[in-house]
């Protein structure tokens, strides 16, 4: 018994804290780095600000697939939308500042739309659903790109400072994601929607069972998924001061916010994580491009690198467990 | 209960179709929508228009053919796409513009295809990380690899003795008239792939890992070894595939991109179902037909690039949600 209990605990705690060990790993590298190289300027609190500015897209895109993940489904049409996000408030606004709320509500209710959509096809039409937000992803993609032409403009100056503001000397964008995040983690630890959505994730026919509406927790969460990729565009509109259609896929939000959610230790089948280690997995990606920045690495072994990254990142926590995956 | 009173009642309507409600839809389809091409451009039954068109397709059906081997067995393979961009880009390097070096170029792709799905199988089978993500660090870290070996900037052509696969036709057969290579390549390893999914064991392993790998483990299943033949055969399904579109088209670092879902797609067409079990190797060619045969009709119709996209996007739907409600109406499993 002694010994079942001891040769048990670590296993646990290594799964509950892996996404924490990785972050250090990656902090302590990063840091061994600069003062390696003598660029103690790296290491100051605006250096930290700096690096997490750079992630505030793929934050709060993340912070919304960590829900249709931890329900048990997946979400690949964000990058789509984010781009149809961006270029539509940009259209809408033209320049007038007049203009903000109402492209702001208008992109809003687009993510809303889109993740009924998802929603609705995955519960109700039974598709799986990495299907379904793929050929979600391929008719926003065609659907902007047929309208390309007619759509132009640029967002007024006072929207940028969604994105180049600064309140008490930090950006606002940050402020913003981070108050998304807070929001995230008080609905998955302290309302029942969020403990619905552990349950549904967990074991779906369970949960129904047991009387949830499993639909509908579904719905919610890839309500919630569209609803942040939408805010990321509206926040790449607002820094880049007008929206273009490659801008979602060129940054491949997509699947970067999946393999962030799955490094911060949220289980791909669902029901298992949390937006922490989200929000480490996010930190992780900046922190291992500003150390690639500061070593100097080509841009293309980079990117190798970045893939071998992710897969080993997994595969830490991962390999430890009995579960058969496919 | 109530389904076995639905089965028993039904029985005698089955036999008496005889075989055709076996018959997978995705073959009707395929029927209909060449008869639309036909219509729309009478060409087609030139064999000039019917050749073009299979020689067109035979890169998308092979990887269908390959990929359905790890969908069958419960995973996805996302990395198909990078093994063709690597295989055009890197025997565009390797041969150097030097035609007599195709014969070693060759096998040294087919070389790295091999070790690609042998370490695909190993991450998933041993790390056990999910072959989205496994797949998909491979396919960023291949796509890296491609822009590293051609410095950026892939350059050169490829040899005619290496385009022979995607290119050549073979002339004066009767009947036919010629006959491209390409089809030639796509007859030969999709009997194959169809001989190894339908008439042997490792087709039935296949099979049962993806239906309930717990139960095919325990009912001693080698499910590791299974699952890495399974991510060999896509990715050397790859390979080939990317020989002939090298054979069609110039060198760049972006030929591969979208196949993977391409090939996700004409599986899915062909009824194969997501996560496992289920699947076939001719229906999956005729899914990857379906789709060529769709983007064919939508060309000849004139409907330009971004109408492609959304269509394709219905149709991945509209496939998935007929293969459940066909699933449900057969009663389960």
């Amino acid at each position: 018994m002694n010994t079942a209990t001891l040769t048990k605990r670590p296993a646990w705690r290594m799964e509950r804290y892996a996404p924490a060990l990785l972050l250090a790993a990656a902090l302590a590298i990063y840091i061994a780095i600069a003062l390696s190289l003598g660029h103690t300027r790296f290491l100051t609190p605006e250096a930290a600000v700096s690096i997490l500015n750079r992630s505030i897209a793929l934050g709060i895109t993340a912070v919304g697939q960590t829900f249709a993940i931890l329900v048990g489904s997946i979400d690949l049409s964000v990058a789509h939308l984010i781009s149809a996000s961006a270029v539509v408030s940009s259209a809408i606004m033209n320049g007038d500042p007049a203009m903000m709320v109402p492209a702001v509500l208008a992109v809003l209710l687009m993510g809303a739309v889109v993740g009924t959509l998802n929603g609705l096809l995955i519960t109700k039409l039974e598709v799986n659903p990495l299907i379904a937000t793929l050929g979600m992803a391929l008719i926003i993609q065609g659907c902007l790109a047929s309208f390309h032409g007619r759509f132009g403009g640029s967002v007024p100056d006072a929207f940028q400072y969604f994105a180049y503001g600064e309140v008490l000397g930090l950006p606002v964008s940050l402020i913003v994601l981070a108050l998304l995040v807070l929001a995230a983690w008080a609905v998955l630890r302290f309302t029942r929607f969020g403990s619905n959505i552990y349950s549904v994730g967990g074991n779906r026919d369970t949960a129904r069972a047991a009387g949830i509406k499993t639909a509908r927790v579904v719905m919610a969460s890839h309500i919630i998924c569209s609803l942040c990729a939408s805010l990321a565009g509206l926040y790449l509109a607002s820094r880049l001061k007008s929206g273009s259609p490659w801008i979602g896929t060129e940054g491949a939000y997509d699947l970067e916010s999946i393999a962030v959610v799955v490094i911060g230790g949220t289980i791909l089948s669902g029901g298992k994580g949390g937006i922490w280690g989200t929000v480490a997995g996010v930190i992780i990606f900046s922190l291992i491009d500003s150390i690639f920045n500061l070593a100097g690495v080509d841009a293309f072994a980079k990117q190798v690198m970045r893939g071998i990254i992710i897969v080993a990142a997994v595969a830490f926590y991962a390999v430890r467990s009995k579960r058969i995956v496919a | 209960m109530i389904q076995e009173t639905v089965g028993s009642a039904k029985a005698p309507g089955a036999a008496r179709g005889g075989r055709l409600p076996k018959i997978n839809p995705v073959f009707f389809v395929l029927a209909a929508l060449l008869v639309a091409i036909t219509l729309s451009n009478p060409n087609f039954v030139e064999p000039t228009g019917y050749m073009n068109f299979l020689k067109r397709a035979a890169p998308l059906a092979i990887l269908a053919a390959g990929q359905i081997y790890v969908i069958v067995s419960g995973g996805f393979d996302l990395s198909v796409g990078s093994v063709i961009t690597l295989t055009v880009v890197g025997s565009s390097v390797l041969l150097n513009n030097n035609a007599d070096a195709t014969w070693w170029v060759i096998p040294v792709m087919y070389a790295v295809g091999l070790a690609v799905g042998v370490v695909n199988g190993l991450v998933v089978s041993y790390l056990r990380v999910p072959s989205l993500i496994a797949t998909l660090g491979m396919m960023i870290t291949l796509n890296g690899a491609a822009f590293m070996w051609s410095s950026g900037s892939p350059r050169g052509y490829l040899p005619e003795t290496f385009r022979f696969f995607g290119r050549t036709n073979i002339q004066g057969i009767p009947l036919i008239q010629f006959l491209p290579v390409a089809l030639l390549v796509l007859i030969v390893v999709g009997l194959c792939l169809f001989w190894l999914m339908h008439r042997t064991n490792l087709g039935r392993l296949l099979h049962a890992i993806g239906d309930n790998p717990r139960a095919a483990q325990m009912s001693g299943v080698p499910l590791e070894r299974v699952r890495i033949i399974a991510f060999v055969i896509s990715s050397l399904s790859a390979v080939t595939a990317g020989i002939l579109l090298g054979g069609f088209a110039g060198v760049s670092t972006d030929v591969g991109v979208g196949y993977e879902l391409q090939a996700i797609t004409a599986c899915v067409i062909g009824g194969a179902q997501l996560l496992g079990g289920r699947g076939s190797v001719p229906a999956s060619i005729a899914g990857a037909l379906t789709l060529t045969a769709i983007f064919t009709l939508l060309n000849f119709i004139g409907l330009p690039k971004p109408v492609r996209d959304v269509v394709q996007g219905v149709i991945l739907i509209v496939a998935v949600v007929l293969a459940t409600y066909r699933r449900n109406r057969a009663g389960g499993t």
